[in-house]
């Protein structure tokens, strides 16, 4: 208690300097913090977007991309799968449901998805939760779209609205299908997954706005206008990939090599958690930098922290001297010293604490626009404590080397200086 | 009264076992009570005598006795407390803990010391009133002072809080290294006259070492320690 009430009171007295400790030691925390946040939010939301799903299925290409571009949107399929492939896998007797997804168009930098009511039926995200409407409802009419939360958010739509889908991807697309304009029927509730972020249209409807288009352009000359198509027969020829649910997921092996080995096209069929493992597999190095990198920043914190206690160990010499001679002990010198760096890191922990709640309250809508990725504000993880503990053990460990030298030259000291 | 207070024998002492003796003194004794003057230069062994009576530094041979106890009989860390129970030290200059509070400063020897908290609190409510009482005595005035830093006190004022904290909570020994050759002339005598009176009220044995041969006069005794100090300090 002695030795602390000093210590506090002579890191008062170096206000200045113990402040840019701290807050040095408090920046290095909320890195290490905020990059584990990021790191674990971002595995917990890949990890909710698909529940429920037994085997993904598209042309054959690598696991990792076929999961991204199927249920995270992120990328593009090289390749599509044939309406009659589809329909023969899904007529299977081990298959309960599946869900096409067709993939390709954009509205204003968002995705835009064909697919049927089996998607609005069947669908599961988090732990088996169901799409629910915050207002509206699904597709009824060919030119009827349903938007995710974020899409109705951020572009202000409403129920009714009127949209137009740009053919290809990227929020700049000169290439509209304006002669085709859209009506929202519905708004999903939020789910914090791709969904949010995405435009739902029926099957049909992409083979609409696509039946006077060939290779990504308008066929000249042919001009075929809403009014017409509706009276058309619209079958979709092909779709991106397929989504499916089985009767018993015992089977999930079979029905995977059927998919794999299916003779009149290259498929591929994936199991969603094997390919999301796969997945983080791929980002282990990169996690490990960062980790890594997070690290060398708390070092660097604490060697700022030894750098300043060393260079006061000098002109606190006569500081010890006056201690020894009112009866401390050299261990007393060394618990000091000990005392205030441990004072440094737990005040740097703290802040660093306080200041990535302060961050992310800052940065969790900016964050869920630009990212899609939900930041979480919830009391610190067991983790969390721990690296706290961790830097302040760090810290006491640094301290201990002024400690132990200021220990050794009271020792020689004494109570006078030789000068 | 009558009894020894401190008592060297035979003590010789070196920094390190390839150096010269820096301190080498047949017989060395003071009674208790008694106001004892030490002349002595810079490099005269001053420094190593005082790490000596201290219990600081231990010496190479000989016994070095307070109250008789013999220092050499304790382990550091008794030593560290024997000290902080019976010796008040003064020294030259900086002798406050800059950040320090001026009361926290008086108050320091309790802090480490159970016996010196006790008989300070036998005269007072709280440490912070023993340390008040003893700047008064002191003749400072401490609401005026306790405001401001301690490092912002004149030189004779700080020497004079030095001499409040060595005489909390009644030190048997009161050990002042040349307290007054920091002060103006003209307040050094004003700094003893108060230094003897309250070392006097405390019962307390002075060891005041210095070279101002000026101040002899003082006390009861003087000590030249050029002549007791057998070792060859010329280099």
């Amino acid at each position: 208690m002695l030795i602390l009430s000093i210590a506090l009171q002579s890191l008062r007295n170096r206000r200045a300097t113990v402040l840019l400790t701290v807050f040095a030691i408090a920046v290095s925390v909320t890195l290490v913090l905020g990059v584990e946040k990021v790191r674990t939010e971002a595995k917990a939301s890949f990890a909710n977007t698909i529940s429920g799903t037994d085997l993904i299925v598209g042309a054959r290409s690598g696991a990792t991309q076929l999961l991204l571009y199927s249920v995270f949107r992120i990328g593009n399929a090289t390749n599509n799968i044939s309406w009659r492939s589809y329909r023969e896998i899904a007529e299977r007797p081990e298959v309960a449901w599946t869900i096409p997804l067709s993939l390709g168009d954009s509205h204003r930098g968002f995705r835009v998805l064909g697919t049927n009511h089996d998607y609005f039926r069947h669908y599961r995200y988090g732990g088996k939760q169901e799409l629910s409407f915050r207002s509206g409802a699904q597709f009824d009419d060919l030119f009827d779209a349903v938007i995710g939360a974020d899409v109705a958010e951020t572009l202000d739509y409403d129920v009714g609205d009127s949209i137009v889908i740009a053919h290809g991807l990227g929020s700049a697309s000169f290439t509209e299908h304006d002669d085709k304009p859209f009506r929202v029927s519905g708004i999903l509730a939020k789910t914090g997954t791709p969904v949010d972020r995405t435009v739902h249209v029926s099957l049909e409807a992409i083979e609409a706005i696509h039946i006077d288009w060939r290779g990504g352009a308008r066929v000249p000359g042919m001009q075929v206008s809403a009014e017409q198509v509706r009276e058309m027969t619209l079958r979709p020829r092909a779709i991106t990939a397929f989504l499916i649910g089985l009767d018993s997921r015992l089977s999930a092996f079979a029905v995977q090599r059927y998919v794999n080995q299916y003779r009149s096209e290259p498929l591929l069929a994936i199991l969603p958690g094997v390919a999301l493992q796969e997945l983080w597999d791929l980002m282990r190095t990169a996690e490990a930098a960062l980790a890594a990198i997070s690290v060398f920043v708390v070092v660097t914190g604490l060697l700022g922290m030894l750098t300043m206690l060393l260079a006061s160990l000098n002109e606190r010499r006569r500081e010890m001297a006056i201690l020894r001679s009112v009866g401390a002990r050299p261990f007393h010198v060394f618990a000091l010293f000990v005392t205030e760096a441990v004072v440094l890191a737990a005040a740097g922990a703290l802040l660093g604490l306080a200041m990535l709640y302060g961050s992310l309250q800052i940065a969790q809508p900016i964050v869920n626009t630009h990212f899609g990725l939900f930041l979480s504000i919830a009391p610190p993880t067991l983790r969390d404590l721990a690296v706290l503990g961790v830097v302040i053990g760090a810290g006491a460990l640094t301290g201990a080397i002024p400690a132990f030298q200021a220990y050794r030259r009271s020792l020689s000291d004494g109570m006078m200086l030789r000068t | 009264m009558g009894e020894t207070m401190i008592r060297l024998s035979d003590v010789r002492f070196r920094w390190r076992r390839t150096d010269p003796l820096v301190l080498d003194i047949a017989r060395l004794e003071v009674a208790s009570g008694e106001k004892i003057f030490i002349k002595g230069r810079s490099g005269s062994g001053k420094t190593t005598l005082l790490n000596l009576l201290g219990g600081v530094a231990s010496p190479e041979s000989g016994a070095v006795s307070i109250l008789g106890t013999d220092l050499a009989a304790l382990s550091g860390a008794q030593r560290d407390a024997f000290r902080a129970d019976h010796i008040g030290f003064i020294f030259q200059m900086f002798n406050l803990v800059p950040y320090l509070s001026l009361i926290d400063n008086v108050t320091l020897p309790c802090r480490f010391s159970a016996a010196r908290r006790r008989q300070a609190l036998d005269r007072a409510e709280t440490l912070e009133d023993a340390a008040r009482d003893m700047l008064l005595r002191m003749e400072l005035d401490v609401d005026a002072l306790s405001g401001r830093p301690v490092s912002r006190l004149s030189m004779g004022q700080q020497q004079r809080v030095a001499a409040a904290r060595s005489l909390i909570g009644a030190p048997d020994l009161i050990i002042a290294d040349e307290p007054t050759s920091a002060i103006d002339a003209e307040l050094r005598e004003a700094f003893i006259d108060l230094l003897f009176q309250e070392a006097r009220a405390a019962e307390a044995t002075l060891v005041f070492v210095s070279h101002d041969a000026a101040l002899e006069s003082h006390f009861d005794r003087t000590i030249a320690l050029a002549d007791i100090n057998r070792a060859d300090l010329e280099g």
